[in-house]
């Protein structure tokens, strides 16, 4: 059996979800725009789905479009915004630990005109110097919730304070389902962090914000992105949704890992979050440690440089102060309710034999 | 990312790894900053690689080219070690993905520098091509280190401890 212990990439689909989808994917095949019954069924089921994700975030159903997943949400939010608000002004603020799909379209607003401020972090991950950024150009400030490396949750409603009638939007794939997510005008969410399907996502975009339309077509989607509807992949996200997300079993287990692994490494932050383990191995490097692991069926990620195509050390980690050789004997761990303490040993217990023989032949 | 079986297998069960004492030459190359170390300690008897071993911080790629290449040294001529390319590691290896090949580069850096560590050691004729490859090597050690210079100076500390 193997154990999966990245479920900061993604999850493993829970059995309800599931079960919930397979009527779309067979007998009610119907697009949701058909003003017959099959069409109808259709559109229900998204409906009903629309309101799940609502009620979960505390807001109402017709502020919840869906997307096909985190990435373009990002897109959708930060894209839209700027160009819809343009007129008002071209600055954007954001932070240096934000996921690629919110740093690399900031980068690309670069090149159409706008000016991009990228905040730092804290020693304990938390964004600095928002205040200061602010001019009277600025329209939008994008910053990630819940931290996918070292688990940081900004505190949004101090942001939102400080940001006033400008736009917040708040990449919250990662904090989802585990904390509350309020105060952000817009908010992007996804179904495969949250043992939903892939190829789903939302974004909640609060009455009265300035946006245009962001894919043009059939005007669905209260015409905010129009295409027809992935009803199945819908219904999924709906229903993992209102499952019990066993927050406290995770932390539990987390805090029971991380008395474990302190005896091996350091770990990095890793408090806000409840899933999300950081930790440092000194003297061995991390994709080697993923790789070991791999071999004896324990799934978790790295953050080195030696796993990307730039060999460029994790950005995010360096901005709460790790060194580049420490960015690269780090590895995360991240828990689901599927997890439970007999893993855990088990990992800790390969873990040990692992960072012996890799130590042996460190020369570092 | 997608190992061939002799990677893996080279990976999960490295030859000749650890530290040499008395060694005849060591080549030291890269950085921890970029993600990989490999140090090459080599024995020689009658210009003949008689031992050789490995410590590498680095990935499966990284181990694998480490080891692979100890093995296809051991009991050659110097003359012949010094023939090797990175395409015969690769050979070896049944490839690596592309993101992977500068770790086939580096073990083949690491036995030039070991046996010019040897050579100039003992007063020996270093050809130009060696002494060019050397000379690069330097210039590249001392970019990284003007580049991070905070950092690399923890890479000797990490040795000492």
């Amino acid at each position: 059996m193997s154990i999966y212990l990245d479920n900061g990439s993604t999850t493993k689909i829970d059995p309800k979800a599931l079960r919930a989808m397979i009527p779309f994917l067979k007998d009610e095949y119907g697009n949701a725009s058909s003003i017959y019954k099959l069409g109808l069924n259709a559109k229900n089921a998204i409906e009903v789905a629309r309101k799940q994700i609502a009620n979960k975030l505390e807001v109402s159903s017709d502020e919840i479009a869906f997307t096909s997943g985190g990435t373009e949400s990002n897109n959708f939010a930060i894209k839209s915004i700027a160009f819809s608000n343009r007129e008002k002004g071209n600055h954007i603020i954001t932070t240096k630990i934000e996921h690629k799909s919110v740093i690399n379209v900031c980068k690309w607003l670069e090149t159409q005109g706008f000016e991009i401020t990228y905040l730092g972090v804290d020693e304990n991950g938390y964004v600095k110097g928002l205040k200061d950024a602010i001019t009277d150009k600025t329209i939008l400030v994008s910053i990630v919730h819940g931290h996918n490396e070292f688990g940081a949750i900004q505190n949004l409603k101090e942001i939102k304070d400080i940001c006033g009638d400008i736009y917040l939007h708040t990449d919250a794939c990662q904090s989802f389902t585990k904390s509350d997510i309020k105060y952000a005008d817009i908010v992007s969410i996804n179904a495969h962090k949250i043992h939903g399907p892939k190829g789903v996502g939302a974004l909640y975009i609060k009455k009265g914000v300035r946006i245009d339309e962001w894919q043009q077509g059939g005007g669905h989607e209260n015409r905010m992105r129009s295409g027809t509807e992935n009803v199945a992949g819908i219904v999924g996200f709906g229903k993992a949704a209102t499952l019990d997300s066993k927050i406290e079993h995770i932390r539990e287990l987390k805090d029971y890992f991380i008395t474990k692994l302190e005896k091996m490494g350091r770990v990095n932050l890793s408090k806000d979050l409840p899933h999300v383990i950081s930790v440092t191995i000194p003297k061995i490097e991390g994709e080697a440690i993923v790789g070991s692991l791999d071999m004896e069926g324990i799934y978790v990620a790295t953050g080195s440089a030696c796993n990307s195509n730039t060999l460029e050390p994790n950005q995010s980690l360096l901005s709460i102060g790790l060194n580049p050789i420490e960015v690269n004997s780090t590895i995360r761990i991240t828990l689901s309710r599927f997890n439970n303490k007999k893993e855990v040993d088990k990992t800790i217990k390969v873990l040990e034999r692992i960072v012996k023989k890799l130590r042996d032949i460190s020369p570092l | 990312m997608s190992y061939s079986k002799k990677v893996l297998d080279l990976f999960n069960k490295p030859r000749n790894a650890g530290k040499m004492k008395d060694y005849d030459g060591i080549g030291k190359v890269g950085n921890p900053v970029c993600g990989d170390v490999m140090w090459l300690y080599i024995k020689v008897k009658d210009e003949v690689i008689k031992d050789i071993t490995f410590e590498t911080f680095g990935c499966i790629a990284a181990l694998a080219s480490s080891s692979i290449i100890t093995d296809m040294v051991k009991g050659r001529s110097i003359d012949d070690a010094l023939k090797i390319v990175k395409e015969d590691v690769l050979n070896e290896l049944d490839g690596l993905p592309p993101v992977k090949v500068h770790c086939s580069v580096l073990s083949v850096d690491a036995l030039q520098e070991a046996i010019y560590n040897y050579l100039s050691k003992n007063n020996k004729t270093i050809s130009e091509s060696l002494e060019k490859k050397h000379q690069e090597l330097e210039i590249e050690r001392k970019q990284v280190e003007e580049k991070y210079k905070d950092w690399v100076q923890k890479e000797e500390e990490l040795h000492e401890e």
